[in-house]
């Protein structure tokens, strides 16, 4: 039964990329891909009901704890909605000739191939393993993000390919630093295995593990889209098809974020909490002052929301800085509302995009009273992504500040929440007018299929519900962070 | 082996990545750098093979054997097709000139020694001796990263990084397990397959692949 919980969950999405490679792009296999999706979710369910005392492994490669069950449910929630949504996307390139089928079969497979790889990330039981699996996220993403063919885009995956594997390597480098510690405190078989790693952390050799831990947190800051190696971000969410940047900002940032998390328990133990919780308040607030700041001046709606991704992982950075039990079950809870909100975000967009041909914000106006169904998504997405009620950021956010409170991080915690203000400030001023400012004649009619609107008005639904009662997830959440920080 | 012998030839074969770092951030013609990244993976690929004959180890002399497929011949090879139908294959306005750039990695060099101190004193041998010198490519590496402006020489310059990163593993821990020596492999290959098809595309859009052309993205 433990074989089964963890390899299905690799198995579901493999499998349906092998579907789309044989068959193509159809409805089918679309739907075989959803269903994939589904299987993360279900078994992301089943593996909280048994992981909040213990974990289990299958062999000595994978290994599921309770951070693990709720990160297979954030990739199970929102790779469903995302491929839901990607089945209208590619009808419509399709119908308008953007996209030819063989191009269409390709986007399927490498979509499943990328959660694959996302999976494998969450349930691996060997840091190196996980990286492994967080290089291959690069690789499956790159030609998404190029999917487009354009001139921006072909820009936009030179550099995301180019600064992610640079920085996953420096990562990679911590790995191996690391692993050099670990052999020395004593370890022999499985050096890099999570509760290896953990039992001798305690022994591990102080300079080294300091930079080792600097890497660490330099490498996979870049693929979390922390600062300085920020820059690729927006680039590639502006560029790549709508319903991967909904993937990639929604869970592939936190995933990156999920793997920093298990390498910051092994580290607190190893140094004291003071070391990485300087060095995330550092990159935190650095991110965002810039996500603050270049919110103010953004003139095109897709970068926008990469830079409010780019804010709400700064505010991760800064949950994660304070690392109480309270914080990390925030910090999970925001991963999932975020996900969701910014997925229902980045599905909108594009369907703006198809319509306008332009993500300029200057030429998508007066939504709302254009198609009402549209206009209330995106403004719905826009009211759950600040942090508003009755959707769960609200909650999140608020118990992120408590947990910064706590952990005396007062004037970290105060700069935070005066660029987080900044950036409602800039998101609210750049929705309103694209709900409600004047449009000219010209503007086309902008109308809404059922098909295009369902995984919007789901990912509503489950937002929304979230925040009014987060049910039994809340001990999945409290759970998760008592596996990474203990009883703290 | 002898054990003098062994330090020996582990000091050449780290002697010589350095040198060949050195001389990839000399040279500008774009050929001569595939033919430099051969001959730093063999030097590479020397380091586990040496470790393997020292310590009688079956299984990190085939690691060595794979290495030296990988990143000798495969790799090169790779990197080399981009060349194919490049019209000036030179690096013609790198952001430091020669002389510069080389003062500079001596820099790097000393820097490296410097931060790889505590890696060092955890465990002085021959091996982890050479560590810094392992780190000192690492860093050339991301220098010709920055300063370069062809796509080919970024591509040069993220595989060196990655030479350094593989010849600390080798040096300090005679490598990472296998499955993730495997996977990272792999992952480095495929990451240069698709750079290798990203240039191709840039050489049809914007007609060669200066990097300088990358301007249209930006706040």
């Amino acid at each position: 039964m433990t074989t089964f919980l963890l390899t299905a969950p690799l198995l579901a999405p493999a499998l349906a990329a092998v579907a789309v490679a044989l068959f193509g792009w159809r409805r089918s296999t679309a739907c075989a891909s959803i269903a994939g999706a589904c299987v993360l979710l279900v078994i992301g369910a089943v593996l909280t009901t048994r992981t909040h005392t213990g974990h289990l492994a299958a062999g000595h490669v994978l290994r599921a704890d309770a951070l693990a069950a709720v990160m297979l449910i954030v990739i199970g929630a929102v790779s469903s909605l995302a491929i839901w949504a990607s089945i209208n996307y590619l009808d419509v390139e399709l119908g308008r000739g953007h996209t030819t089928a063989r191009r269409a079969r390709q986007y399927g497979v490498l979509v499943n191939v990328f959660i694959t790889a996302m999976t494998l990330a969450v349930i691996a039981n060997n840091l190196g393993v996980m990286w492994v699996a967080v290089e291959a996220t690069t690789v499956a993403t790159a030609f998404l993000v190029g999917h487009r063919r354009t001139r921006t885009s072909l820009e936009a995956t030179w550099k995301y390919v180019i600064i992610c594997s640079v920085g996953i390597a420096l990562a990679f480098l911590g790995t191996v630093l690391l692993y050099y510690a670990s052999l020395h405190a004593g370890a022999t078989a499985g050096a890099l295995d999570i509760d290896a790693l953990t039992a001798r952390a305690g022994s591990l050799d102080p300079g080294v593990t300091r930079l080792a831990a600097a890497l660490l947190l330099l490498g996979y800051g870049t693929k979390v889209g922390l600062a300085p190696f920020h820059t690729w971000l927006a680039d590639a969410h502006s560029e790549a098809p709508a319903p991967v940047s909904a993937l990639m900002s929604g869970v592939l940032l936190s995933v990156a974020f999920s793997v920093l998390l298990r390498v910051k328990s092994v580290i607190d133990i190893a140094l004291g909490p003071t070391f990485l919780r300087v060095g995330l308040i550092t990159v935190g607030l650095l991110t965002l002052l810039i996500a603050g700041s270049l919110l103010i001046l953004q003139r095109d709606y897709k970068r926008m929301l990469a830079y409010s991704s780019l804010e709400n992982m700064g505010l991760l950075a800064i949950a994660a800085a304070a690392g109480s039990r309270l914080a990390i079950a925030a910090l999970l809870l925001h991963v999932l509302a975020h996900g969701l909100g910014k997925s229902v975000l980045f599905i909108a967009a594009g369907q703006l995009q198809l319509a306008h041909d332009s993500t300029t914000i200057a030429d998508v106006t007066g939504v709302l009273r254009r198609s009402p169904l549209l206009g209330f998504s995106l403004g719905a997405g826009f009211v759950a992504i600040l942090g508003l009620p009755p959707f769960a950021l609200f909650a999140s956010e608020i118990a992120i500040a408590r947990g910064a409170a706590d952990a005396r991080l007062g004037w970290a915690l105060g700069a935070a929440l005066a660029l987080v203000l900044v950036a409602f400030g800039a998101v609210v001023r750049h929705a309103s007018t694209m709900l409600f400012g004047a449009s000219g004649r010209s503007a086309p009619t902008l109308t809404l299929s059922r098909s295009a609107a369902a995984p919007m008005l789901t990912g509503l639904a489950a937002c929304g519900l979230l925040g009014i009662t987060a049910g039994p997830l809340t001990r999945a959440f409290s759970a998760a962070a008592a596996a990474l920080v203990g009883t703290r | 082996m002898t054990n003098l012998s062994y330090v020996t030839v582990l000091d050449v074969a780290v002697g010589a990545l350095v040198l060949f770092a050195v001389l990839l951030v000399w040279r500008r013609d774009l050929a001569t750098l595939v033919r430099l990244l051969a001959s730093q993976g063999v030097a590479l690929a020397l380091i586990p093979i040496t470790l393997a004959a020292h310590r009688h180890d079956g299984r990190l002399l085939a690691v060595g054997i794979g290495v030296l497929l990988l990143r000798a011949v495969i790799l090169p090879r790779v990197v080399a097709t981009v060349l194919r139908g490049e019209q000036a294959p030179r690096e013609t306005r790198p952001l430091l000139n020669t002389a510069a750039s080389l003062l500079s990695v001596a820099a790097l060099v000393i820097l490296a020694y410097a931060v790889s101190r505590p890696i060092v004193d955890l465990d002085p041998t021959p091996a982890t001796d050479a560590a810094p010198l392992a780190i000192a490519v690492v860093l050339t590496g991301v220098f010709m990263l920055v300063t370069r402006r062809r796509a080919l020489s970024q591509v040069v310059g993220f595989l060196m990084l990655d030479n350094g990163i593989a010849a600390l593993a080798f040096l300090l821990t005679a490598g990472v397990p296998l499955i993730v020596e495997l996977g990272a492999s792999l992952d480095v290959l495929l990451a240069v397959l698709v750079l290798q098809i990203l240039t191709g595309r840039m050489r049809i859009k914007f007609g060669g692949t200066d990097l300088d052309e990358l301007t249209e993205l930006h706040d």
